[in-house]
């Protein structure tokens, strides 16, 4: 996270340094076309997958997107987000591939735990769909700011045929030479976005006047506390006794499943505004938002390893 | 100039107090959030420490929370009204060595710590060869855990004359040396009211000024990653060449050559989706269109034509650092990754092995795990290399184990 936020003046907005970052990313990107047969990205609709999929579509441009993309969806989401992604794929002509956790389930892949969230449910219906669709790299917007565990992942990370993800036996990354070889079975998750921070993501999306989804921005929502956090009322979430639902000026700092994840009292109704608060904050991204990092001190690393994202 | 962006390798080795700095650092630059604080603050007191453990903020495996060590490079973000910074914290362990090259080879500055306590050891100098061999362009050598000798001027002085000796044995005598206590925060952000006797910045200070050593100035290079063919109705008979420029400005109308093939051309056009450029300097990405219709795929170099030009080798000699447990020896057969070409390599000969405790070339038959040496490779094809110390992106390769796909080797062609 950044600390200080820079003087906002014409020059500022061009921030050199967002330039850097959009050229690494966008060489990460080619480097994923010229080094794999069947790459896919992650695309949730949430703020990440979209600066990801903005910048693979300026990689290959005049080219359209030369792979799909792909949303592992928990059937816990919100509304905006859902309609927001099937429009950017349809005015873009981009092919979608929707992995579902709820279908899992009614399979008998993976059993949800009434009252738990479905998030950790996603890596099964992930690993599946990357097996069925012979995926051998998949792009991910997870960032290293976000997390310790992630903070030591590397660029270009191999996963077992079982998906796992060994942080002790990591492939040394050296210069910009990333390294995609892989065996059979086995395939490679690619973070793009690695040395991106939350405020560098909104600094971009400003930027480049990127539209993102209404949740993003102060809304009057029905909320209500649990452990810390502002849960939205919905058909998934509803308050337990104790708890007492009452609209509040909110915006999500995250986007994630319904169930885990909370939003924050703001009043930022644009991105430039957005931008000055996530300097401002003085509370982490997920921190403020995600239940699933709560659990324990190594929470995230945990699911990490079992291959989730 | 605000807007830049620094990359900083910290390197030490055990209990020289690098996650304690890093987390000093990140603490009193103000880029640690009052949730992440809270965490270390729990998670210090479970622990039974006195006071929060900064070095938990970086330490994010659960191995290395338990073992109270760093086993893999950490990457930290921070800005301060000056500077964008980003940090790689890596480990301390002679068996992690490999991290801190990792580290290295994409850095600007490196802080090298000591423990003012023991001085100079084999670590120190290892990661010194490995910052200076990578051409890190700043080296820093933090003497860290000042309090603990009294905050003494004659301990530091005796530390630095010991580390300049082993630089000037590397050749590469510029660094900056900087007393520290990251415990107590004497010189990370600010000035330390203990050493009145020191004049220069606190580390955050340099940091935040230094200016790195420019490159040398070279003809543009251009690895050319993915030929980008639309066949679009807008766009039917497009060819664009997308790659990073890795040297010197690219520029409109600027005669070229494509190698190794050798044909030559003009840049007609640099292309982004935000519009065409005029120039494009080192770093960016982009695509280029050329005026004649020549045979160009993913592995090609195009290079704008001038002195020095890089050149065409089908045998290397090269300084590795060599990354795996399983000795490197003559006749061993690797897949060389170097810019956007991979290409089959025999190991001809072992020259020569750098003995860490005299930072002098010895004779050798094999390197071992964090082992570096000078050999001589064949390659199966040709690549279009310059030496390392001339351009870094040009000069750089990987030495990749084709079966289980394991990266065994960095390498600097010499």
């Amino acid at each position: 996270m950044t600390a200080v936020l820079p003087p906002r003046s014409a020059e500022a907005l061009q921030r050199a340094w967002l330039t850097d970052l959009e050229d690494e990313a966008i060489h990460i990107l080619r480097e994923v076309l010229g080094q794999f047969e069947r790459p896919v990205l992650l695309f949730s609709g949430g703020k990440d997958s979209i600066v990801m999929l903005h910048l693979a579509q300026k990689a290959f441009w005049p080219s359209r997107l030369p792979f799909p993309v792909m949303h592992i969806d928990t059937g816990h989401n919100f509304a905006e987000v859902i309609e927001y992604r099937d429009r950017v794929v349809a005015e873009s002509g981009i092919k979608l591939i929707v992995a579902s956790v709820q279908e899992a389930i009614d399979a008998g892949r993976v059993t949800e735990t009434p009252g738990q969230t479905r998030n950790p449910l996603q890596t099964i219906p992930l690993l599946d769909a990357i097996t069925s669709n012979a995926f051998d790299a998949v792009l991910g917007g997870a960032r290293r700011d976000e997390e310790k565990a992630r903070a030591k992942e590397r660029v270009f990370s191999v996963r077992d045929d079982f998906g796992q993800w060994d942080p002790r036996n990591q492939r040394p990354e050296l210069w910009d030479l990333y390294n995609g070889q892989h065996r059979r079975g086995e395939h490679v998750r690619v973070f793009p976005l690695s040395n991106w921070t939350e405020l560098d993501i909104w600094a971009y999306i400003e930027r480049e006047a990127i539209e993102v989804p209404s949740i993003y921005f102060a809304h009057e929502r029905e909320v209500f506390d649990r452990d810390g956090m502002l849960l939205a009322v919905t058909e998934w979430t509803q308050p337990r006794d104790g708890e007492t639902a009452r609209v509040e000026s909110v915006r999500y700092r995250t986007v994630g499943d319904a169930t885990c994840t909370g939003s924050i009292r703001s009043i930022a109704t644009d991105v430039a505004a957005i931008v000055t608060e996530t300097a401002a904050s003085t509370i982490s991204e997920r921190g403020a938002t995600r239940a699933d990092d709560r659990a324990s001190e190594a929470a995230m690393e945990d699911r990490k390893r079992q291959g989730y994202f | 100039m605000p807007g830049d962006l620094l990359r900083v390798v910290t390197a030490g080795s055990v209990d020289d107090g690098k996650s304690t700095l890093v987390g000093r650092l990140l603490h009193d630059a103000k880029a640690v959030l009052a949730d992440q604080m809270t965490a270390v603050e729990a998670a210090s007191e479970r622990r039974g420490y006195v006071g929060a453990d900064l070095a938990l903020l970086v330490d994010g495996l659960r191995a290395e929370r338990e073992q109270g060590i760093t086993i893999d490079v950490a990457y930290r973000y921070f800005a301060t009204a000056n500077r964008t910074f980003i940090l790689a914290d890596t480990p301390g362990h002679v068996q992690y060595t490999r991290n801190t090259v990792t580290g290295a080879s994409t850095a600007d500055v490196a802080v090298i710590l000591v423990d003012a306590r023991s001085g100079v050891v084999e670590q120190t100098k290892r990661h010194l060869a490995v910052a200076s061999l990578l051409r890190v362009s700043e080296i820093v050598l933090a003497v860290n855990k000042m309090d603990l000798v009294d905050y003494a001027e004659e301990v530091f002085d005796r530390i630095v004359a010991d580390f300049s000796v082993a630089a000037s044995n590397l050749k590469d005598d510029h660094f900056t040396p900087i007393p520290i206590a990251a415990l107590a925060g004497d010189n990370v952000v600010d000035r330390s009211m203990n050493m009145s006797w020191y004049a220069g910045a606190p580390l955050l200070e340099f940091l935040e000024t230094v200016e790195p050593a420019a490159r040398p100035d070279l003809p543009a290079r251009l690895p050319v990653q993915v030929v980008i063919r639309p066949r679009t109705a807008e766009h039917p008979d497009y060819r664009g060449y997308a790659g990073r420029v890795e040297a010197g400005i690219l520029r409109r109308g600027d005669k070229v050559q494509v190698l190794p093939s050798g044909r030559h051309s003009i840049v007609e056009g640099i292309d982004t989706p935000d519009g065409e450029l005029e120039a494009a300097a080192a770093g960016r990405s982009v695509t280029v269109r050329l005026a004649d219709d020549v045979d160009i795929a993913r592995g090609d170099l195009i290079v704008v034509e001038g002195d020095p030009q890089p050149v065409l080798k089908r045998e290397l000699d090269a300084t590795v650092c060599w990354l795996t447990d399983k000795p490197l020896r003559a006749g061993d057969r690797y897949l060389l990754r170097h810019t956007t070409r991979a290409v089959r390599a025999i190991i001809d000969s072992i020259e020569s092995r750098l003995d860490i405790a005299t930072v002098t070339p010895m004779a050798g038959d094999e390197l071992g795990l964090n082992d570096i040496g000078t050999v001589r490779i064949r390659l199966a094809d040709t690549i279009v290399a310059d030496a390392y110390e001339v351009n870094r992106s040009t000069g750089a390769f990987l030495l990749v184990d084709e079966t289980s796909g394991a990266t065994v080797a960095a390498g600097l062609v010499r």
